[in-house]
């Protein structure tokens, strides 16, 4: 089942490569990753999303904890959090084709981006189910090269949809 | 003051009250080793940086102070990861410092670089490389508080030569300002009230508990308190590898160690538990067998440091995060303010059967081996069992890792904390030497023994060179059955007898010449009457390392034996082929 896991860390070299160097040593596969900086100067947010049983989460997330620069981790409930991610793809778009392909793009409030001769990019953004609707809406047209950021989230705040995983910290 | 990054690193590690280092120059760290004349700190020169590892992780062994090494860039960084990753399975605290190339090489495939950084990730505690000069003495802090404190481990520093040659201005940070830096570092020390309230209780009504006390308990300075639990509770004591000496085993209540070698009635009372209390333990593979055949009636209480341990193998029924020993005084405290506190006669008559049951298993399957006769090589239980008859009780021992140090674990007496120094996670063959020379440099006052494989002595022997030059007299027995024992004995049964490349040879290398060469006193035994009379000849020499070639059976196993993959309930107890025991 995927877990997103939303990590603050201090913003440190070498701070992901120690987070997936965990992952990739206890034997957890990485779904989707996104970085950057937060509102925090000096932390950034790793959103995670992982394929694990809940047992295992419970260990990730505990070993996650013991690195020394990890000072908070959450785990959101997809239903409980507002999940997003941006897509740039680029569609086949010949002469008949070009009207519907824009359509669509119109349709999931994505705009177009790049115009090419026989080709177009389009960005979008929403929830991962939405661009995957899209992706294979358009797939038929031909899609060129497309490229996801993987899922941001952040928890409902009136719901507290957060849980935080641990407070305690390591040793 | 202004000072040198180099001056400054060697004068944060003497404010740490470093006393001792151990390591080896090299271009790098060149910096480094100026100040290290004028320095109070002794530092100790290795043959090979794998030495310089093992060495701190023998001294923080008995002194449970952070061992340090020193040591350059590139090979001798990646020489000193085995010790690393041995330190890190087995909580040793230990601080490592490697020279790196300058800052403006860094990423250009320069001489001697590696990236060290990314080596050591995942055979560390936490490591750094030093991008500001600046910072050196806060890291150093960072570094020591880490590596001691919570779970303890090895931390790494990797600092470029441009870094130790930069001029920096001193300052000393304070402890506020060390944890202050750390703000994703707060190890949890005393254990929830609440579940040890519950585990009070839990302890309180068992009709058959085994405390399964683990090297967290030595960690955390805990053999007192232990002992004082075991006292109260009266109930009976596993120690395993890791801690061993945590419990004397002269204790009425000692059961000795557990696991794949354990004895047959450490084994079967964990089996037959009704309550585990697993103090600074890890349900380690080689303790559990099999984990679904393992201790299937009991409940379990977990008090662990680490907060991932509870529930990483064994789900546990009351998890106490917390330090063994404030834990263990916790409890205490708990189980006599307790509302249906048992009396001291109440508890007797409830345990009153468990112990009949165990004195019963340990009258009927002692640890035992076979007598020696006329024509046989020396039995090596034997030779280990005349070391811990014939020397103090606060010898420390340090041993390999195979048949030997499972004997040495078996067989030979512990009755004080920190005076076992071994290799338990990692399993590092050639561990004992270097291990044995940095506990005698921690404790110069007491006797250190090593017992050691003649496979393992192979590895890091030349460390005696170490040893014999800085006047470190420690005492080595080999145990020379000409083979790598352990290997042999899984071949023997479970390879059908099909041995590969496993022989050693007894004679290749010449122990005894070879030992005199590197500047040690050597002798030979062959025969039985002579292995108490070299022992006492070897405790009489002080001045220079005793290596004693034992020339022992190579036909002796190590019994009893939980079959790997197999249940603790599949023990076999002795040599006798296909004889289980069956409760």
């Amino acid at each position: 089942m995927n877990h997103i896991l939303s990590v603050l860390v201090q913003n440190r070299a070498g701070v992901l490569a120690r987070v997936t160097t965990l992952f990739a040593r206890r034997g957890y596969n990485i779904e989707s990753l996104a970085v950057a900086p937060t509102e925090e100067p000096g932390t950034s947010r790793i959103t995670i999303v992982v394929d694990a049983e809940s047992t295992a989460l419970e260990q990730i997330t505990k070993q996650l904890f013991k690195l020394i620069d990890v000072l908070k981790i959450t785990e959101l409930d997809p239903v409980e959090a507002v999940v997003r991610e941006l897509c740039l793809v680029t569609i086949r778009a010949t002469g008949q084709n070009r009207g519907q392909v824009i359509e669509l793009v119109d349709v999931f409030e994505g705009t177009i981006v790049d115009v090419g001769l026989d080709s177009l990019t389009a960005s979008l953004a929403g929830r991962p189910g939405k661009l995957d609707d899209f992706a294979e809406l358009v797939r038929p047209y031909g899609i060129l090269e497309l490229q996801r950021t993987g899922r941001v989230a952040l928890p409902k705040r009136e719901r507290q949809a957060a849980r935080p995983v641990s407070r305690r910290k390591a040793g | 003051m202004q000072l040198t990054g180099a001056q400054a690193l060697i004068k944060s590690l003497e404010m740490e009250g470093v006393e001792v280092a151990f390591g080896l120059p090299g271009g790098c760290i060149l910096p480094a080793y100026d100040p290290i004349i004028d320095s109070t700190i002794r530092h100790i020169l290795v043959r090979h940086e794998q030495g310089a590892g093992h060495m701190a992780e023998g001294y923080a062994h008995v002194t449970g102070r952070p061992g340090v090494a020193i040591v350059t860039s590139g090979p001798a960084a990646t020489n000193l990861v085995t010790p690393l990753m041995d330190a890190y399975m087995d909580s040793i605290p230990m601080v490592a410092i490697t020279g790196q190339v300058g800052r403006p090489a860094i990423g250009t495939d320069a001489f001697q670089e590696c990236d060290t950084l990314g080596i050591t990730r995942s055979t560390t505690k936490h490591n750094e490389l030093i991008m500001d000069p600046e910072q050196i003495p806060l890291i150093v802090r960072q570094a020591f508080h880490i590596a001691s404190t919570g779970r303890p481990g090895p931390v790494l520093l990797d600092l470029p030569k441009d870094i130790l040659q930069a001029t920096v201005e001193w300052w000393w940070p304070t402890d506020q300002e060390v944890t202050s830096s750390l703000p994703g570092y707060r190890p949890t020390r005393s254990g929830n009230g609440r579940q040890i309230k519950e585990a009070a209780q839990l302890l309180n009504a068992a009709r058959k508990p085994v405390l399964y006390v683990g090297g967290g308990v030595l960690k955390a300075r805990g053999a007192e308190a232990l002992r004082a639990l075991a006292d109260l509770t009266g109930i009976p004591v596993v120690t395993t590898l890791m801690a061993r000496g945590a419990f004397p085993d002269s204790h009425p209540h000692a059961l000795g160690m557990p696991g794949m070698h354990g004895n047959f009635t450490a084994v079967n009372a964990m089996q037959r538990a009704d309550l585990l209390v697993a103090l600074g333990a890890r349900f380690d593979d080689r303790v559990t067998g099999r984990l679904s055949g393992f201790a299937p009636d009991a409940k379990i209480i977990h008090v662990d440091v680490d907060p991932a341990e509870l529930g990483k193998v064994r789900r546990p029924d009351v998890p106490i995060v917390g330090d063994c020993r404030l834990v263990i005084e916790e409890l205490i405290r708990a189980i006599k303010t307790a509302d249906a506190q048992p009396s001291a006669a109440d508890r007797d008559a409830t345990l009153g059967p468990w112990w009949e049951q165990i004195r019963s298993w340990q009258a009927e399957f002692p640890l035992h081996y076979e007598e020696w006769k006329q024509g046989d090589a020396l039995k090596p239980q034997a030779v280990i069992e005349a070391i811990s008859q014939h020397t103090p009780d606060d010898t420390i021992l340090a041993s390999g890792v195979g048949q030997h140090q499972m004997w040495a674990s078996q067989y030979y007496r512990f009755e004080q904390p920190y005076t076992w120094v071994n290799s338990g996670g990692l399993g590092t063959m050639g561990f004992c030497v270097p291990a044995a020379i940095g506990a005698k440099v921690g404790r110069p006052d007491r006797m250190v023994w090593a017992v050691d494989g003649d496979g393992c002595f192979q590895m890091t022997a030349q460390e005696l060179v170490t040893a014999s030059s800085e006047r470190i007299p420690v005492k080595i027995a080999i145990l020379n059955n000409a083979y790598l024992g352990m290997v042999r004995q899984w071949q023997e049964m479970f390879y059908d007898e099909r041995y590969s490349e496993v022989y050693l040879s007894p004679d290749l290398p010449d122990y005894v010449k070879w030992a005199e060469a590197m500047g040690c006193a050597a002798f030979r035994v062959s025969e039985p009457e002579d292995i108490v009379p070299t022992i006492d000849k070897a405790n009489g020499i002080d001045d220079r390392p005793v290596v004693i070639d034992f020339r022992t059976d190579s036909n002796e196993k190590v019994f009893p034996m939980v079959p790997a993959g197999g249940s603790n309930d599949d023990i076999v107890v002795g040599p006798t082929p296909g004889r289980k025991v069956v409760q």
